[in-house]
């Protein structure tokens, strides 16, 4: 138990350093969703499933959900969609 | 005999003539015909790029507002002297918050201890009080709803007024003159796979939602985390099966009717407390017997009430924020 309490530490910990790093906004909300739930076990293993509950539902569920939704209405997501399409067809021309 | 010869000999300088002109006029033909083909395809390379180009050029017009990081980056041109200086900076205060914290965090009590400060007189009551005084077995339900009710109202009503507040910027920025920027609400397409797992899983999802939220009192959970959970779920139906299917059992009246309800009723029922002081009155309503589904007074109607507000509040929030209305 001890081990997988340390493991699940350390992944919140590469979550958060990669939410901090990462330039891509998408990327950046699907790894928060990913500490939420590691967070939500944690707090299952801490003896408190009240907040293990609502972690999972607030955190890992509607909490994201506001982020994507956000981040659709200022067009990140269309934004980075398009760049990615760019990039990958401007070798071969177009297809 | 010579005569018939240069006959002959003219024929077939003819003839030669002709197969001549003829492979001329064929290799004219494919000329032409390849010079075509260059031409259309150089055309409509031409229409594509301007159209590419138009159609990025009415990408960036829309997204104008959004000054990108990297744009300010790349206009503010720092001199390398101070961006060396900026770095320095920014890495020794994040070394020094960090020292700080574990700093802190090491002279902290450690957990469960005994003689911890945060063990007093009044965790004492809670714990050995809290059933009796109360009624709930989930001892965390009697402390929100009951002895904290106050707290939970100012909790509730802040959801309550943040969806107010991103109603009141959505729509003020709506209905105002100019047209809007992020307008057009993308209709969610029909995904056939998101559509049989949302039928699937929903019956589910809600029917958890509203356990938890019922069984508060006696199980983990409560209004909060049941009102997420039933909130999520309507977020999924949203997402499966757009805006208009949605609209058949939530709109904006729905909202403020639930919403508005539920919170009145919370403020009704524990507004005494503003003239009591922390000492409740005796209520109508009796703890009943622990661990019976209507026991605890009012605890499981109050959860309820913070339930449906939390569901509202989330669906209503992301609606806003995914077509600018509920």
């Amino acid at each position: 138990m001890e081990v997988f309490h340390l493991i699940l530490l350390i992944f919140i910990l590469a979550c958060a350093v990669c939410v901090a790093l990462t330039k891509n906004l998408v990327v950046a909300a699907v790894v928060f969703m990913g500490q939420s739930l590691a967070l939500s076990v944690i707090w299952i293993l801490l003896q408190s499933p009240d907040l293990a509950i609502t972690e999972a539902a607030v955190g890992a569920g509607v909490d994201s959900l506001l982020l994507f939704a956000a981040l659709k209405r200022v067009r990140a997501i269309d934004r980075e969609a398009a760049g990615k399409r760019g990039e990958a067809d401007a070798p071969n021309g177009e297809e | 005999m010579r005569r018939t010869e240069r006959n002959e000999r003219f024929h077939r300088w003819l003839s030669e003539g002709d197969t001549r002109l003829d492979t001329m006029l064929a290799e004219e033909y494919d000329d032409l015909t390849t010079l075509k083909h260059v031409y259309e395809s150089d055309a409509a390379a031409a229409e594509e790029t301007s159209r590419a180009e138009a159609e990025e050029k009415a990408r960036e017009a829309a997204s104008a507002p959004l000054y990108t990081a990297a744009q300010a980056h790349a206009e503010y041109d720092v001199p390398q002297r101070s961006r060396a200086l900026y770095l320095l900076t920014a890495l020794l205060l994040c070394a020094g918050m960090i020292a700080v914290l574990v700093f802190i965090s090491s002279q902290l009590p450690s957990f469960g201890k005994s003689e911890n400060p945060a063990n007093n007189e009044v965790v004492e009551r809670y714990v050995e009080k809290g059933m009796e005084e109360t009624g709930p077995v989930n001892i965390v339900a009697g402390m929100i709803l009951d002895y904290r009710a106050f707290d939970t109202l100012g909790e509730s009503n802040v959801l309550f007024t943040a969806v107010c507040a991103v109603l009141l910027l959505l729509k003020l920025a709506s209905s105002g003159n100019a047209p809007r920027p992020a307008a057009a609400p993308a209709e969610t397409e029909e995904d056939l796979i998101l559509q049989r797992i949302t039928r699937a899983l929903l019956p589910f999802i809600l029917i958890f939602g509203c356990y938890v939220i019922l069984n508060g009192h006696l199980s983990p959970g409560g209004g909060f985390s049941g009102g997420a959970v039933m909130g999520a779920g309507l977020i999924l139906y949203y997402n499966a099966f757009g805006a208009a299917a949605a609209e058949r059992f939530f709109t904006i009246r729905t909202f403020r009717v639930v919403s508005v309800s539920a919170l009145s009723f919370y403020a009704v029922s524990k507004a005494y407390s503003f003239f009591t002081g922390a000492n409740h009155l005796p209520s109508f309503i009796t703890a009943g017997v622990p661990g019976r589904i209507f026991s605890a007074g009012l605890i499981p109607y109050l959860n309820i009430a913070v339930g449906l507000v939390v569901m509202c509040t989330m669906y209503g929030l992301f609606t806003l924020f995914r077509k600018g209305d509920i």
